[in-house]
């Protein structure tokens, strides 16, 4: 149907939106690939524009980046356990029939929307603080010694916080995919005797896997930049300096910007090999 | 006897469910309790739950902070302002890619959203650099335009897939009614089109509202907006959670209001079309 005219109409139309996204994409990442091959701290005053591979071979030898990466792992892992295997429970759950449904839903889904500053110092100064926090007055109720779980457990109550904002997100997707199953085949099953347990196993999972896929690559996506809740925690301090952050503190804090830049680069490149995969579940649904 | 057992069994997931909601909204809950409490009552030992001399106060003074009503402005600025921007953009892109797809639109798609999974600390200093360059580190145009582009994938994919919901046989009904594309436009896609629009502008201002990397790491006194505002309590002074509590009740109610009417949009704005 499409003409000559409106062919080169939706190229007009489609033109500045490629446009300013290309500018965004290529102008900045050019130049953080430019200083990771120099050497450049303008504190010292320092700048040598080639230096080769050297950042990239200082900052993947470094012993800050391979603790930073298991910081990484540790907490993007257990996060999707924790959002995943909740999701898919709390899917299943609100998916049962059972009276105000709608007011539970909007409950769960609340911590989404909170801001991430705002729920990290929640978290942080009402329920895990050692002296005021509600979880030591839990503690002490039961006349236990407090515990004080920023300093002794801060990878776990981060964990904890950003879990708590993505459990919402994961649930409700899980929901959406649960509610397009088919409800009388799994009426059928159960008429047929199949027991609860079978039922999951072999009809609800198989049907979630790609939701499940979806919401695993998405939230590691968004999982790997997670940042302002360890600004206002700890700072990235008692071993929470994910590679998001390290690279934040070498650019911006020591103002290693070649150091710094070759790090960007390296979250860049990790950041993608996840990407790929999410593109390829997406492309296929757009045919 | 079939019919006991279904009100049984729904009174048991009744509860169930309400107990696990319950939990996961509690510490909006409390925060929300604590916000009307003295700061004494905020950490009194055992904590105090709903019979105390609730008060305004607290509200009272962080509105009363210099910084907070400029904090909101910011907000309100950064994020209705980079949404508008971002869909003045993609209205026309995603139009076009719905309604005259080619062969690249699909890897046009894709490659956009490609743009949305690169990390921020990628391009974090030269991003600094090019503010300080252009002398507009720290101002919200900065905001607006940084918050604009990445949240520009999503919102062309979000218009695309409502465009694309849009019947195109509808449009040849009108030309053959003698309608031109001024008026095909104006009457009869438009009004198909809103609604696609509107639950885009939603999703969006929820997004840029909550973007706690840029908002917190370009800005310092001037731009800063209520993510940057709340982050400046990680430094307690004295007793303040029930100020805490205020500034932060203030901060997610207008937000978690608009997040409730958008569940549906989120879905589809944030899996791409992936899950439905």
């Amino acid at each position: 149907m499409a003409t000559a005219q409106s062919r080169s109409a939706a190229r007009i139309m489609i033109a500045p939106a490629v446009f300013v996204l290309l500018v965004w994409m290529l102008i900045p990442l050019c130049m953080t690939l430019y200083f990771s091959f120099a050497d450049y701290r303008p504190m010292r005053g320092i700048f040598d524009a080639w230096i080769g591979f050297d950042n990239y071979a200082s900052f993947l030898s470094s012993g800050a980046f391979m603790k930073s990466l298991i910081t990484t792992l540790w907490m993007v892992g257990s996060i999707l356990l924790i959002t995943i295997t909740g999701g898919v429970l709390m899917a299943l759950l609100l998916d049962q029939p059972m009276f105000g449904q709608g007011v539970v839903r909007i409950l769960v889904i609340a911590p989404f929307f909170v801001m991430p500053t705002v729920s990290a110092l929640v978290w942080k100064n009402m329920f895990f603080n050692v002296d005021n926090g509600l979880f030591s007055y839990g503690y002490k109720f039961f006349g236990l010694q407090p515990y004080d779980f920023l300093s002794q457990a801060p990878l776990l109550s981060i964990v904890v916080i950003v879990a708590w904002q993505w459990l919402p997100f994961a649930t409700l997707i899980l929901l959406t995919a649960v509610q397009s199953l088919d409800s009388e085949q799994l009426e059928a099953a159960e008429m047929d005797g199949a027991p609860a347990l079978a039922r999951f196993r072999f009809m609800i999972l198989p049907h979630l896997s790609r939701a499940i896929t979806v919401v695993v690559l998405i939230q590691t996506i968004f999982l790997l930049s997670i940042f302002a809740e360890i600004f206002v925690t700890t700072n990235g301090a008692f071993g929470t300096r994910t590679l998001t952050y390290l690279v934040y503190q070498r650019v911006l804090e020591s103002q290693n910007i070649g150091l710094g830049s070759a790090g960007g680069i390296v979250a860049v490149i990790l950041a993608n090999i996840v990407a790929i995969f999410l593109m390829r579940i997406v492309g296929k649904n757009l045919d | 006897m079939a019919r006991a057992i279904t009100t049984q069994k729904k009174i048991m997931w009744t509860s169930l469910a309400w107990a696990f909601g319950l939990l996961m909204f509690f510490p909006i809950m409390w925060a929300f309790l604590t916000s009307f409490k003295t700061e004494a009552t905020a950490i009194a030992d055992p904590p105090v739950w709903f019979f105390f001399d609730w008060t305004l106060e607290n509200y009272i003074d962080v509105q009363a902070r210099s910084n907070y009503p400029k904090a909101l402005m910011n907000s309100i600025i950064i994020a209705v302002g980079s949404t508008l921007l971002g869909i003045l953009i993609a209205v026309p892109a995603a139009w076009a890619m719905a309604f005259v797809p080619g062969k690249r639109t699909k890897d046009v798609l894709l490659w956009m959203l490609s743009t949305k999974m690169l990390p921020a600390v990628g391009v974090l200093y030269p991003l600094v650099l090019l503010a300080k360059y252009f002398d507009i580190m720290d101002s919200r145009i900065l905001l607006v335009v940084v918050l604009m582009l990445i949240n520009l994938p999503i919102i062309v994919w979000m218009l695309y897939t409502y465009f694309r919901e849009i019947p195109v046989d509808i449009l040849e009904a009108a030309r053959m009614d003698g309608a031109n594309l001024k008026s095909e436009i104006l009457y009869v896609l438009t009004p198909m089109a809103v609604p696609g629009i509107a639950s885009t502008i939603l999703l969006n201002i929820i997004l840029a509202w909550n973007e706690a990397f840029w908002t917190i790491l370009l800005t310092t006194v001037n731009a800063a907006p209520l993510t940057a505002f709340i982050a400046s309590f990680s430094a307690p002074e004295g007793l303040f959670y029930a100020k805490l509590s205020a500034a932060s009740m203030m901060a997610i109610a207008p937000i978690l209001i608009m997040g409730w009417f958008s569940q549906k949009q989120l879905v589809r704005g944030l899996t791409f079309g992936a899950v439905k």
